[in-house]
């Protein structure tokens, strides 16, 4: 199996390696067949795992592959656990990965229009956006495959390397290039607080390894440390905070959420691919991977709980007023992404990857299908410059109606079952935080539907676009475009209804995600159901479906009958759009207090520190004053023979009272 | 098999004699004495590789050791060896010296051959330093390592080269003077000049404080740790691409190296009571001078200013090895220290190396080292500005690139030590990202930046061979840092179970 597991990462880094180095010679076609290819090899190989699992054929498997170095005892590996959590995850990445590599075929055709016409990386842009797709989806592999803590770092740190090359793609424009630094360097913050969990638990665990690691930390439960003074913090709560650190950096969590929505700078295939369906999902497989550690620590759990409601709720409202397609798609992602890890906070650890899962579906297609919209309109990316684009765009318009409905948990749909599992699961919960956790992600409900349909509708539906001359060249995208969407949309609608029963309450995440008993939210929900149907007729009894269809129709009565009332609203409640408009002034503050700060410490110490202190003052100042002291000792080189003859009899006098007193 | 050829002394006297040679042939036929020292440094660099192949990982006694009298009168030798610490060492220093000989090929077109010479010269003296086992051959070899330099910056160097050439000169000299005197001091208290004999002399406390600090003096400018650095970011930016090359890459290991040969077992008992100086002195050189990087205007000022941070690292890894030990629920975590600042001298002599060679490149094109002077390379250097990203990824620690691999290990190290010396020095990697990210984004992003930058022709074959052995170098070490990390084992565990004990 070893051999089938190295194929699967390999295949993409192989691609990625081709098409980036011998890009100019095999050309683009040759580009994306390569690249293509090794994430298609990729994409059957992870169902054939996949089905493996599911058919009790295929055993977990746990191996290292090389000895990455041992120092002083501690073991550090590359190696591979593959489980039926890594097994859903290899899945789902390579195969949105593959549906956005043929996408890319289409919306990519025309790259060199970005480029100025001089601009030499601009020459082969196309086979160059070929090699990061597949270079990430290695990366992402090599993340989710992982058995220890170093490869999790790695790959962790390779998918940002990979986002930041793409989100800066197009690295003519400034607003790409600022995008890419904002997005390295905050997702850096998070890792920053990764990389010192990791090195507790290396200390207290004396191992990398999962296995190694989950074996100890129930033996750590009671242990203190002593970080700041005499008092003692959980051992275990403050490993679990310190990743969740690196989770909040990667998923997009408030407050470290502000580089995604400028992640839209990237090409659009990459938004879906990357800033929605999986490497901004990392952060929710990771915490769900060290479910052995969180459930040891109600402490970090409900702080997960409390930062991904928070989340949930408040970036979802900022969707509402975005008006770039791209945005409101952005941030339904981070208002999704808290949903998540909602789940992961109330330890409904199962019903986060099954969110996650159906996301990655239904909102990579809602991102593609965003991304064929802004090739019908030639890269016009305002909502409110759209309309009418339904009767163009059939394939189009119909996959996004699928796509919203699963996103706003319409009954049956993928994104109903996870969605609803989630809410049940944190009004089951009674963990601190639980009751503000509920609030927030019911009201999210309404909020998601009214976002998704306002979007649809303004773009979809009413008079077709303002501007004649787009009118004129609007049409279907061409097959390599449609045929992506398709393709998601499938499982879109019927990934929940097939997998909700097994995934949330049966036995496939049993030996994978560890639930205390007292923690086991989603076994007290799967009490009262029995298979998908059961669940949908329970969704009727609840809030949640009645505020997702409220959502819906508000938007409709506002979006297509009475246009007026959305500016109406705009201006009776000013204050609260401005501070929405605004994103909660989240990036001025960060911008003035961060970005100016350090710049100015940084002038204050080379200026005052380095340059003045030490330079000035000490270094040439006690040059200065040997020549000083040199000037002055020449004066008394006179010359004359009679003032050394006083300073000898001078001496000797001194030197001979001194023996006689002494 | 190679272990009775005298193979450090072919290390050492090749590229000196061969300088020589070159010196004497005069600046007239500039090609050929390009070509012939390019020969030189390589077969150098063949000759020292035996050094790796052919050593023995599992002892930690000396290795390739020659020993001949040579001053009688004062029982100085010339005594040669190497173990896991110094091997890796010398082996950089003869790969970058190929690198150095290359990228002055047809750049330094005045007095070529005096160029050259200076750089095999210093070659050879820099591996004299390395394997100097006796306190006298390591002294004359450390300040002989002076001239070269000294001359390297003044002659070649930009306009204010005689002001950084005398700051320079004065500060490691100032530095150097006590380490001699105390060395004379233990001559006449061993009555050797043996640096391993110095190992086992007994000595009091405050003998070994002030033989600690004499040390510290001369070591810490070499480093250069805070507050001694300002001479380098000085001679930085006046030195040739080669100079800047040669300092950065290999002269700052011989500060982190004296570290580890005398300061921390010859006087065991002072770094201990002293270590939480040192350990101060790291983290402010990867705070401070992290935030002092980010605002330079100089990218040769900005790396030469990243290369103290990362040197911070080296010092912090060799001397949290007391503390880490003291403390119960680290049972093991010095060795980690010890062998991650040695993977991060390394690999800064891999990653700064480049990143001067980097700007030598656009130096070369624009005669300007300002950010301000750039903008928007890749759309004319595509190639080279890949290189760029690639080392400025690496400098700020990506894992994959060797940058990493020291940084990782002393983070876990720290840790062991205290919560908040990790802590701190985590900052870097923010800090490391936002300094040389935001340089490449200033000089290789965005639109064309201005007339100079749109006549931009990409790096040719010379300097591709230049940056993609360097890449590779990078990315070998990151991939598999296993088998340096091997060869230096027992000599560090030896040094550690050495240092363990009080001379007291």
């Amino acid at each position: 199996m070893e051999t089938l597991y190295l194929i699967i990462v390999l295949a993409p880094l192989l691609g990625a390696i081709v098409a980036g180095f011998w890009g100019a010679k095999i050309g683009r076609t040759g580009a994306h067949w390569v690249a293509s290819g090794g994430v298609a090899i990729s994409t059957l190989l992870s169902l054939y795992v996949l089905r493996g699992f599911i058919s009790g054929s295929t055993e977990v498997f746990n191996g290292s592959i090389y000895t990455w170095m041992v120092s002083d005892g501690l073991k550090m590996e590359i190696g591979f656990l593959i489980d039926q959590l890594t097994a859903v995850m290899m899945s789902v990445v390579s195969f949105v990965s593959l549906c956005v590599h043929v996408y890319t075929i289409g919306y990519m055709a025309h790259d060199e229009e970005n480029w100025p016409n001089d601009s030499l990386a601009g020459r082969n842009s196309y086979q160059r956006f070929f090699s990061y797709i597949s270079l990430f989806t290695f990366s992402m592999l090599m993340l989710v495959m992982s058995n220890n803590f170093l490869q999790l770092f790695f790959g962790w740190e390779a998918v940002g390397l990979v986002s930041y090359l793409l989100i800066g793609f197009w690295s003519v424009r400034p607003s790409a290039v600022f995008a890419n630094l904002k997005a390295f360097l905050v997702n850096r913050v998070g890792d920053f607080g990764f990389l010192l969990g990791i090195a507790l638990i290396a200390l207290y665990c004396n191992s990398l390894d999962y296995v190694e690691v989950f074996t100890k930390i129930p033996d750590l439960a009671e242990t203190q440390v002593h970080l700041l003074g005499d008092t003692g913090w959980s051992l275990v709560s403050v490993i679990g905070i310190l990743l969740f650190i690196g989770a909040m950096g990667k998923s997009a969590q408030v407050p470290l959420h502000v580089w995604l929505p400028d992640s839209m700078e990237g090409p659009t295939p990459i938004s879906a691919l990357i800033h929605a369906a999986t490497m901004v999902t990392a952060g929710v497989f990771m915490v769900a991977r060290m479910s052995p550690i969180y459930e040891f620590s109600e402490t970090a759990l409900s702080v997960v709980l409390v930062i991904g409601a928070t989340t949930a709720f408040f970036t979802g409202l900022i969707g509402v007023v975005q008006n770039d397609i791209k945005r409101v798609v952005a941030y339904s992602t981070l208002s999704q992404l808290g949903y998540m890890m909602v789940a992961l906070g109330v330890s409904a650890y199962a019903a986060g990857i099954f969110h996650l899962m159906t996301h990655a579906f239904f909102k990579a297609l809602l991102f593609l299908a965003a991304g064929s919209v802004i090739i019908g309109m030639h890269h016009d990316q305002d909502i409110r410059n759209m309309g009418g684009v339904r009767k163009y765009m059939p394939w189009t318009y119909w996959t996004s109606l699928i796509g919203s409905l699963a996103l706003i948990g319409f009954p049956g749909f993928s994104g109903f079952f996870s969605k609803d599992a989630i809410i049940e699961a944190v009004h089951h919960s009674s963990i601190a935080g639980s009751g503000y956790a509920y609030v927030l992600v019911l009201i999210g409900v309404f909020i998601t539907a009214l976002y998704s349909f306002r979007m649809f509708f303004l773009v979809f539906h009413g008079e077709g676009p303002r501007d004649h001359h787009a009118k004129s060249h609007l049409k279907e995208s061409p097959k390599v475009v449609t045929v992506p969407l398709v393709l998601l949309a499938i499982p879109s609608v019927g990934i929940g209804y097939l997998t909700m029963d097994s995934m949330l309450f049966g036995e496939w995440f049993k030996n994978v995600l560890f639930v205390l008993p007292q923690h086991d939210t989603l076994a007290e929900l799967g009490k009262g159901l029995h298979g998908p149907n059961s669940m949908i007729a329970h969704g009727f009894m609840g809030p949640a479906l009645y505020l997702a269809l409220a959502g819906l129709v508000i938007a409709w009565i506002i979006y297509t009958k009475m246009p007026g009332v959305a500016e109406s609203i705009k201006t009776r409640f000013e204050p609260l759009y401005r501070t929405l408009d605004k994103k909660y002034w989240f990036d001025e503050i960060y911008q003035f207090l961060f970005a100016g700060g350090s710049r100015g410490l940084g002038n204050t110490l080379w200026s005052k520190g380095d340059r003045f202190i030490i330079d000035s003052v000490i270094i040439n100042g006690s040059a200065r004053t040997v020549v000083r002291i040199a000037d002055w000792a020449r004066t008394i080189q006179t010359g004359y023979l009679f003032h050394y003859a006083i300073a000898m009899i001078l001496g000797l006098l001194l030197l001979l009272t001194w023996f006689v007193i002494a | 098999m190679f272990a009775d050829w005298p193979i450090l002394s072919l290390t050492i006297w090749l590229p000196i004699i061969g300088g020589l040679l070159v010196l004497a042939s005069g600046n007239k036929a500039a090609n050929a004495t390009r070509w012939t020292a390019l020969i030189i440094s390589v077969l150098t660099f063949i000759v020292s590789l035996p050094l790796y192949s052919s050593f023995d990982t599992s002892t930690s006694n000396m290795q390739f050791v020659e020993r001949a009298p040579w001053i009688t009168l004062f029982n100085i030798e010339y005594y040669l060896g190497v173990d896991g610490i110094s091997m890796p060492l010398i082996i950089l220093t003869t790969f970058i010296t190929v690198f150095v000989i290359i990228a002055a090929w047809e750049v330094i077109q005045y007095k070529p051959a005096s160029y050259l010479a200076a750089f095999l010269i210093m070659e050879g003296v820099m591996v004299g330093v390395f394997s100097a086992l006796d306190a006298m051959l390591f002294y004359v070899f450390w300040e002989a390592m002076l001239i070269p330099m000294f001359l390297i910056i003044g002659v070649w160097g930009g306009p204010n080269r005689v002001y950084a050439t005398i700051k320079f000169f004065l500060y490691t000299f100032f530095g150097s003077v006590f380490m001699l005197v105390a060395l004379i001091y233990m001559y006449f208290q061993s009555g050797s000049f043996d640096i391993l004999g110095y190992h086992d002399l007994k000595l009091g406390l405050s003998e070994q404080i002030l033989i600690f600090i004499a040390f510290l003096l001369a070591f810490a400018v070499k480093v250069p740790m805070w507050p001694v650095h300002t001479w380098l970011p000085d001679a930085h930016v006046e030195a040739p691409t080669g100079g800047s090359v040669i300092l950065a890459a290999i002269m700052l290991k011989i500060g982190g190296y004296g570290f580890l040969r005398f300061s921390l077992p010859i006087s065991p008992d002072a770094s201990h009571q002293l270590d939480w100086l040192i350990i101060s002195l790291s983290l402010i050189a990867v705070v401070y001078i992290g935030f002092v990087a980010l605002v330079q205007q100089d990218m040769k000022k900005l790396i030469a200013y990243s290369s103290i941070a990362h040197m911070g690292f080296v010092t912090l890894g060799f001397f949290i090895v007391f503390t880490i030990s003291a403390n119960p629920t680290a049972e093991t975590g010095a060795m980690l220290g010890v062998e991650g600042g040695m993977v991060q001298m390394v690999s800064h002599g891999f990653i700064s190396a480049a990143l001067f060679l980097c700007v030598g490149v656009l130096y070369d094109r624009v005669h300007s080292r300002e950010i301000s002077s750039y903008g928007g390379v890749v759309h004319t250097m595509p190639i080279f500005a890949g290189f760029m990203v690639f080392f400025a990824m690496a400098n700020a620690g990506l894992p994959g690139t060797s940058g990493f691999v020291g940084e990782f290990m002393v983070i876990l190290a720290s840790l062991r030590a205290d919560f908040w010396y990790a802590f701190l020095a985590a900052t870097t990697l923010i800090l490391g990202a936002a300094y040389t990210l935001w340089m490449v984004k200033r000089v290789v992003f965005g639109e064309v930046g201005n007339n100079n930058v749109a006549a931009l022709q990409d790096i040719n074959h010379r300097e591709l061979l230049i940056l993609g052995s360097l890449a590779l170098a990078v990315l070998l070490l990151g991939l598999w840092p296993g088998p340096l990390v091997e060869v230096m084992d027992a000599s560090i565990a030896n040094l550690l179970k050495h240092i363990a004990v009080s001379k007291l």
